[in-house]
């Protein structure tokens, strides 16, 4: 009862777009580390995660405690736009690959990519530098997207030791996933992730730019939930009328 | 000697083509949509009733600018 009163909803959005936004990064990194690991061995795969995830940890460690010093409005305005911006882009994604009109990502076929490419590569005397460098760059890239929302999520919302803390628990879980599934990566509904974040997103970002612009909320936090359903009625409207434009245009086509 | 420029412009190009991936790629109506919406909030906070105004306006733009980027990508895979 105490637990359920004391987290503000805005904690729980944030605990929520940081998780789900991690998994969805993460997974993409594993499929990566998975086909280096695999094909070129598994210690310059370790040494390359370990590496990312160092600088990664660096990145947060450096930036977060220095953006506090930026006036709150300012910050709030700013990562409000960002976020806006960027959960648009991912709502749209995986509102396009919900109704067929965009192929769903693939990570058997992600997989099968770096195989093929590092096959190719052949092998290198002493360390091997190509699958270091291939496992660096899947896990710092991916992860680059996951610091920036742990950077601007936490810091706008006061809470970057929550969601740096957040975002390695779902380091950690999908590495384990990794290690039970193998190279399964295929069956993690990752569309249906990449949906759920992008309405949070747009939901921290539509709160946030309106703060930033000194809009009072009704109800404070609480708006956001209200806000996250709205996107998620209005995600799913889309996503049925552009199915059934793709299967009236189908239909078309057939006949 | 190598063509290749100076590590510290090689590092700032690639921070500025992170940047420009990341906010703009291949959905630059969504980043004009997002500056629009901070634009017309600020300009209603110079009028009277802009807490309420803007407060219907942010998550409805929100969505128009979403329903707009959707109906280019439709319109884009019509014509491949």
């Amino acid at each position: 009862m105490f637990v359920a009163t004391s987290v503000s909803s805005g904690t729980f959005v944030l605990v929520g777009a940081v998780f789900l936004a991690s998994c969805v990064e993460m997974v993409e990194a594993l499929t990566i580390v998975l086909a280096v690991g695999h094909t070129r061995g598994w210690r310059s795969a370790f040494e390359g995660t370990g590496a990312a995830l160092l600088v990664l940890t660096a990145l947060v460690a450096a930036f977060g405690p220095a953006l506090v010093h930026v006036p709150l409005s300012v910050l709030r305005l700013v990562v409000g736009g960002v976020l806006l911006i960027f959960g648009m882009q991912w709502l749209r994604k995986s509102i396009l690959r919900a109704s067929g009109l965009k192929a769903k990502h693939d990570e058997d076929a992600i997989y099968e990519e770096s195989v093929a490419t590092l096959r190719a590569a052949g092998s290198t005397p002493g360390r091997d530098r190509i699958a270091f460098v291939m496992a660096f760059k899947g896990v710092f890239l991916e992860g680059l997207e996951v610091v920036i929302l742990v950077i601007t999520l936490g810091t706008s919302a006061h809470q970057l030791g929550l969601a740096s803390v957040v975002a390695a628990v779902a380091v950690v879980l999908v590495a384990l996933c990794g290690v039970v599934v193998a190279k399964q990566l295929s069956s993690v509904p990752e569309n249906l992730l990449k949906m759920s974040v992008g309405v949070l997103l747009v939901t921290y970002g539509t709160f946030w730019t309106g703060e930033g612009l000194k809009v009072r909320w009704p109800g404070g936090d609480s708006m956001l939930l209200g806000l996250a359903a709205i996107y998620a009625v209005v995600t799913w409207l889309f996503v049925l009328s552009l199915r059934r434009e793709t299967s009236a245009q189908t239909q078309r086509t057939n006949a | 000697m190598s063509d290749r420029p100076p590590l510290v412009l090689r590092l700032i190009r690639g921070f500025g083509r992170f940047w420009w991936d990341f906010l703009v790629g291949d959905t630059p109506e969504l980043f004009v949509a997002a500056l629009v919406i901070i634009g017309v909030i600020a300009l209603l906070s110079e009028r009277g009733h802009f807490n309420t105004a803007a407060i219907v306006v942010l998550p409805v733009f929100a969505t128009l600018a979403l329903a707009a980027s959707l109906v280019r990508a439709v319109r884009l895979s019509r014509r491949k």
